[in-house]
């Protein structure tokens, strides 16, 4: 399943990040930075089209030799970035849109807390979010 | 023995008991008979006891000097813990527990202790007896009643300052049964204190607060006011002196709330090992509280308000964001009535020392389905009358708690009857999530008609007879097609009729889908489908992965008769619309032709004449049992070049197949028999007449189209049949007529023929149109897919 989940703002700074512990955190970090260029590139690309024409699932953004990275990109020009071991058997699309999809719920949630400050840092303390997020890690959502 | 280094708690402990013995307020000097008393309460023996009073000095000073006292009130800890009384031990333990006094008749020193206790020794104090508690939560209630505020001198605000930090974690602890009595001195320490009790969350200004003052509604100054208290009073691990001002409120707030919930627990006897219960005088204060943001308590809190009210309580914003987290139980950005209280409630319980749980207990969560059908109070009327009902119960509270008591739980139950019902109304995620639990049944139900299994092989036969046939790549149209007879012929005897409306519905699905939309048994149906999703892997099928088949299962086997109207409106209208097969009058032919086929097979195995079928017969005769429809539509195919010489004798046949009328079917299974034993060539027609029965069900793999003249030409067909099976049974009686019959037999299996290969050019016509609509759409769909594959 996924092995690194990301949430970045609208000025691509991380809001949440997230990896499966056992590898390094520090290559999720990069990889997930560098996949920030893929994902203005594809939003810039629809260009003229609004964002309600545009869809939030942009689909694999690259892939590696060793994991595969998809995006995702709300209205609001808030990021998902889901990082996928390559070994895995190749998930399907709606698999990937799926966890998207319960990524984005999760969200919605944060963002309804008015305690919460948009642009914060999705504290860990965030339990729902974070179960959910973890949950997309582990679980293969079908 | 001077240098006593006590704890802070032991401090408070201590001067309070110094107070507590120090009657005459002397500051200094203890009376020994007070002090005695507190001592022989601490039940140790009297030996202990005098000897303690020698160590700490007593005996030399002749009276308890406040030094003295705390010593002698540490040897007593040591005492009770077992330890040997040495002075030079006082300042070694550690971790001794406060000195435990089971008071008889006086009752502040319990009280203190009970505080003290609370405060720090979560296990250590043994309440006092029942009793003890019942005479306490007597006097509590009166001296809350009048409310009478004692103005503490300043120096006297240390209790008071006390007894709010023990408070705090008093009152969750009075939640708990042992704790009951403890919290009984709480409310007898209430009466020293400016006494607003917590629910009043008024100014804590001292003054007579009466009882309905107590339990009215309070503006929102006193609140803030009393949320700046909260700051004051951090939970339970210190015990910080107040500032003198903010005493008055904090202790009006925190014995105000340890009042109220130990009253509560007194009142509630029963063990409630729940600590996240929200007692009824809480659940109303809270109902009062949120009339104060929204007077309409049906109605929601935004956000931002509920925000703004809780930011008050001065707790960290992320443990407000996470009290926020579990009580917005429907996620919505606001809160509920219910919602509201379940927060409020985890407020106090933090700023009382709990900590947060992962989950919102259930006690806390709103009620989505009214639970207290033991009220038996109508929702609405409850609704109705409860908005006046607590203004009028509030000022009935003065008279007596009992009657208090009395009226809360009917309100409660009210406010939860009425919190559910507003909470039902506002809860969309409970509705969303009753509509999701309905539709998967449908599909599940779709689920269990088909029999899948057995069609898969068949199918892949199917599939591969199919390419035989055509050599085409369209396996998938004519899969199908290859699959239903077989499926009909193991299905025929079901209900046919329904099915094909059923299926049809589903096979509006796709172009393909459309050919399976015959009448079939559901299973068959679900065959097909599965058929469909088996060869999408090779074929150009474009079907969706399983969802999409069992849905139109699913309206198959509910609405066969809409199926049926839609097929209906389909035969008049005439449009090419795949998927809707219009042939209802096409039914009962259908079964007829697999039943005929059947004995058809029967026929052929019994019959004489089959050795002098055609080459197409004999193999397709063992296949009739199974695939009876399928072989005879290969025949047919087979035979399509061949029909030309045979078409008048097939066609013959062939029309006397699709015969609607059972009875008609044995007769004419046995002039079939007859006509076969008679005639060779009538044998020949054996294998035809397997073609024209697949055409009904094949129609499920047509489109509509096809199957529309299909459906009008076998009424002609029928017709057609039912005059030749008319002539027939004529002709073996006659033997003299036998060529004259024969030839008009000829005659007319030859129009019959050339109306059926007509039909046949027809449909064949309409299965080209209708794969290269497929291609199309398969093409379009190409185009519109994301780059999934990318």
């Amino acid at each position: 399943m996924a092995v690194c989940i990301a949430v970045i703002a609208k000025e691509n700074y991380p809001l949440y990040i997230r990896s499966v512990p056992t590898q390094g955190e520090l290559k999720f970090h990069y990889t997930v930075h560098t996949s920030l260029d893929v994902v203005e590139e594809k939003i810039s690309g629809v260009g003229k089209a609004l964002a309600d024409q545009r869809e939030l699932y942009l689909g694999l953004l690259y892939p590696t030799e060793d994991y595969k990275v998809y995006g995702y990109v709300t209205n609001s020009k808030v990021k998902f970035v889901i990082v996928v071991d390559s070994s895995n058997a190749s998930l399907r699309d709606n698999e990937i849109r799926s966890m998207f999809r319960k990524l984005h719920n999760s969200f919605t949630d944060v963002m309804c807390n008015p305690f919460y400050n948009p642009g914060d840092p999705i504290q860990s303390k965030s339990v729902f979010f974070c179960a959910h997020t973890l949950s997309i890690f582990y679980v293969t959502i079908h | 023995m001077e240098s006593l280094t006590l704890s802070d708690v032991e401090q408070k402990y201590y001067s309070e008991l110094f107070l507590s013995c120090d009657v005459d307020n002397t500051k200094k000097v203890a009376s020994n008979g007070k002090v005695l008393d507190l001592f022989r309460a601490a039940q140790l023996s009297n030996e202990v006891v005098l000897q303690i009073t020698e160590l700490c000095g007593a005996t030399r000073l002749g009276h308890f000097g406040r030094s003295q006292f705390y010593i002698a009130l540490k040897l007593i800890a040591l005492a009770q813990s077992g330890m040997p009384l040495r002075v030079e031990t006082l300042n070694s333990v550690r971790d001794l527990p406060l000195p435990r006094f089971v008071m008889g008749k006086n009752e502040q020193e319990p009280r203190h202790a009970v505080m003290f206790a609370d405060a720090e020794n979560q296990g250590h104090y043994f309440p006092r007896p029942p009793l003890r508690v019942q005479a306490k939560k007597v006097s509590a209630h009166e001296m809350i009643q009048p409310c009478v505020p004692t103005a503490d001198p300043q120096p006297d605000t240390t209790s008071p300052v006390v007894s709010p930090h023990q408070s705090p974690p008093t009152s969750p602890h009075a939640w708990r049964k042992h704790k009951r009595q403890a919290s009984g001195g709480n409310v007898d320490r209430q009466p020293s204190v400016p006494g607003v009790v917590w629910p009043s969350f008024r100014e804590a200004q001292p003054g007579p607060v009466t009882g309905d003052g107590m339990w009215s509604a309070h503006s929102p100054p006193p609140v803030q006011e009393t949320w700046v208290s909260f700051t004051d009073t951090p939970p339970s691990s210190t015990l910080p002196m107040h500032p003198p001002s903010a005493q008055p409120e904090s202790t009006t707030v925190r014995t105000g709330m340890s009042a109220m919930i130990t009253n509560e627990i007194q009142r509630q006897t029963s063990g409630y090992d729940d600590p996240w219960k929200i007692t009824d005088e809480q659940r109303q204060y809270y109902i009062n509280q949120f009339k104060t943001i929204q007077p309409d308590l049906t109605g929601l809190i935004p956000g931002s308000a509920a925000k703004e009210f809780f930011t008050k309580s001065k707790l960290p914003i992320l443990e407000l964001s996470h009290i926020w987290e579990l009580s917005d139980f429907d996620k919505d950005g606001a809160l509920t009535l219910d919602e509201f209280c379940a927060a409020f409630h985890l407020v106090v319980a933090r700023k009382n020392g709990y900590d947060l749980p992962e989950k919102l207990p259930e006690s806390l969560m709103p009620k989505l389905i009214d639970l207290d059908d033991s009220a038996g109070v109508p929702e609405p009327a409850t609704e109705v009358s409860f908005s006046a009902s607590p203004v009028e119960v509030t000022p009935n509270k003065s008279p007596s708690m009992p009657s208090l008591n009395q009226n809360w739980p009917e309100l409660n139950q009210n406010n939860e009857q009425w919190e559910t019902f507003s909470e039902r109304s506002s809860s969309s995620q409970t509705l969303t999530q009753f509509d999701s639990n309905i539709a998967p049944a449908d599909p599940d139900t779709a689920i269990v008609h088909p029999v899948p299994i057995r069609m898969t092989p068949s199918k892949i036969h199917m599939q591969e007879m199919e390419l035989k046939r055509t050599g085409s790549d369209h396996t998938h149209p004519t899969s199908p097609l290859m699959a239903n007879p077989p499926e009909l012929s193991d299905e025929t005897k079901l209900a046919a009729s329904i099915k094909f409306p059923g299926t049809s519905v589903g096979d509006g699905y796709s172009s393909s889908d459309s050919f399976t939309s015959d009448q079939e048994p559901i299973s068959s149906a679900v065959n097909r489908q599965r058929s469909h999703s088996g060869t999408s892997p090779e074929g150009l099928k474009v079907v969706a992965p399983p969802p999409p088949p069992p849905r139109p299962h699913a309206s198959h086997s509910r609405s066969s008769s809409l199926d049926m109207n839609r097929n209906f409106a389909a035969v008049p209208a005439g449009s090419q619309q795949p998927g809707v097969v219009a042939f209802p009058p096409a039914v009962p032919p259908r079964p007829l032709p697999t039943q005929t086929s059947v004995p058809h097979g029967h026929r052929s195995v019994e019959g004489d004449g089959l050795p002098a079928h055609t080459s197409t017969s004999p193999h397709q005769m063992p296949e009739q049992p199974n695939f009876a429809d399928f072989s005879q539509f290969q025949a047919f195919a087979v035979d399509q070049p061949e029909d030309d010489e045979e078409n008048p004798s097939d066609s013959g046949q062939a029309e006397r197949c699709p015969e609607a009328a059972g009875t008609m079917r044995t007769t004419k299974n046995d002039v079939q028999a007859e006509e076969r034993n008679a005639t060779t060539v009538n044998s020949a027609k054996v294998s035809t007449p397997l073609a024209p029965p697949p055409k009904p069900v094949r129609r499920r793999l047509k489109s509509e189209d096809e199957l529309r003249p299909d459906v009008e030409d076998l009424p002609q067909k029928s017709n057609v049949i039912a005059t030749v099976l008319a002539t027939q049974p004529s002709i073996p009686r006659s033997i003299g007529k036998d060529k004259k019959a024969i030839q008009a037999s000829i005659r007319r299996n030859k129009e019959t023929n050339t109306v059926l290969a007509r039909l046949n050019s027809e449909l064949q016509q309409q299965l080209k149109d209708l794969l290269e609509e497929r291609i199309s759409l398969e093409v379009q769909l190409e185009q519109l897919r994301p780059f999934s594959h990318l």
